[in-house]
């Protein structure tokens, strides 16, 4: 399970077929698009573009209550767009798995992304959310399979945060 | 206008097996649990804005059931978004109904948009859910009820109701793990 994969999000897509998740939702991010194709090729996934983080939450439980299991892709910007409804899973205690691609922490460009970025562990522990953290690539499909055992087992929310370090940080150009 | 409580009953009212029922948070809660208590229904308590993806996540889940949803305009109008995400990610068995007192009944009665110039129909409809009309009389009981249980959703009614406060009738449990396994019983027998 441990970085078998050349590009880390293979590992992830690994866990999702290993624990037969069906159903991805997300508002997309860079660091999630290879991840994002590769359930899109997947028949046995389905994939639901959402206008806002939050509606991945309800979707998710939606799906459970039907009897398949989901993820959530987004953007530390996005984990802000959630806070109230993250506590459907808590008070339900539906099994609920997040993965959340890093901003505003390690080499940003864009001021505007430190305010969540710094925000996104504490507002997720706040909601009581398990938080997971991968800093390496060899590490992320080990922490997703964590994260996802944990949640599906435990009838919890848990989240693994992707790390801007290991993701990269774009440097943007004008012009 | 339409008065919501003896409509939400005379809809659930010999229900068939096929249907699962889901309220958004507030009167539509106590709207469904009016009509009888049954394994089949799951009512939100809070987490407003949520009943419509969680509905189109247990509709895309459970194709073979009809997955009615009443909520009200308050719940609606929290997560417009959720609109064009069902009518992009469609699922055939879907009804949402909009309970539209035009108002925030619960808190005091403060008027919602849908009192001033927002329209949900059209709102639905701009959304991409083709399947949305409006309702100001039970003359439409009918048809109604053949888009619950036979039309290709997915669809959105909106009922025009009366503002007026209707007593609370709590539903089995208000811990949400006893109400979602509950109604997730009814599923899997």
């Amino acid at each position: 399970m441990t970085g078998i994969n050349k590009d880390w999000r293979n590992d992830i897509y690994a866990v999702f077929k290993d624990l037969n998740i069906t159903m991805v939702s997300h508002v997309p991010d860079a660091g999630h698009t290879p991840l994002i194709n590769l359930c899109e090729k997947d028949n046995e996934i389905d994939v639901v573009t959402l206008t806002t983080e939050q509606d991945g939450v309800g979707l998710s439980c939606g799906a459970y209550a039907g009897g398949r299991k989901s993820a959530l892709l987004m953007q530390s910007s996005g984990v802000g767009n959630c806070i109230n409804a993250l506590a459907l899973p808590n008070i339900c205690r539906i099994p609920f798995l997040t993965i959340v691609s890093m901003r505003g922490e390690w080499g940003e460009f864009i001021p505007w992304q430190v305010p969540m970025g710094l925000g996104t562990p504490k507002v997720l522990e706040a909601m009581d959310i398990k938080v997971f953290r991968a800093d390496y690539k060899d590490e992320v499909g080990s922490t997703v399979d964590a994260a996802a055992r944990f949640a599906f087992n435990t009838n919890r929310s848990a989240a693994v945060l992707l790390s801007q370090k290991m993701i990269g940080a774009k440097q943007f150009k004008n012009g | 206008m339409i008065d919501r409580r003896p409509f939400v009953q005379k809809i659930l009212k010999n229900r068939k097996d096929n249907l699962r029922v889901v309220s958004g948070i507030g009167t539509s809660t106590w709207d469904i649990m009016s009509a009888g208590d049954n394994k089949g229904n799951f009512g939100f308590i809070g987490a407003m804005g949520q009943s419509i993806p969680f509905a189109l996540g247990l509709a895309k889940s459970q194709p073979d059931l009809r997955i009615l949803l009443f909520t009200g305009d308050g719940d609606t109008l929290m997560s417009l978004g959720s609109m064009a995400t069902v009518a992009n990610h469609p699922v055939n068995n879907l009804t949402i109904v909009v309970l539209d007192n035009e108002s925030y009944v619960e808190t005091g009665s403060q008027p919602t948009a849908t009192a001033g110039k927002s329209d949900l129909e059209l709102i639905a409809k701009g959304s991409g859910i083709s399947n949305s009309y409006t309702v100001t009389n039970e003359n439409n009981y009918e048809k109604i009820m053949n888009t619950i249980y036979d039309e290709e959703g997915p669809s959105l009614i909106v009922v025009k109701c009366q503002a007026k406060a209707t007593p609370l009738v709590f539903p089995h449990s208000f811990d949400g793990s006893v109400s979602i396994n509950r109604f997730m019983s009814s599923i899997k027998s």
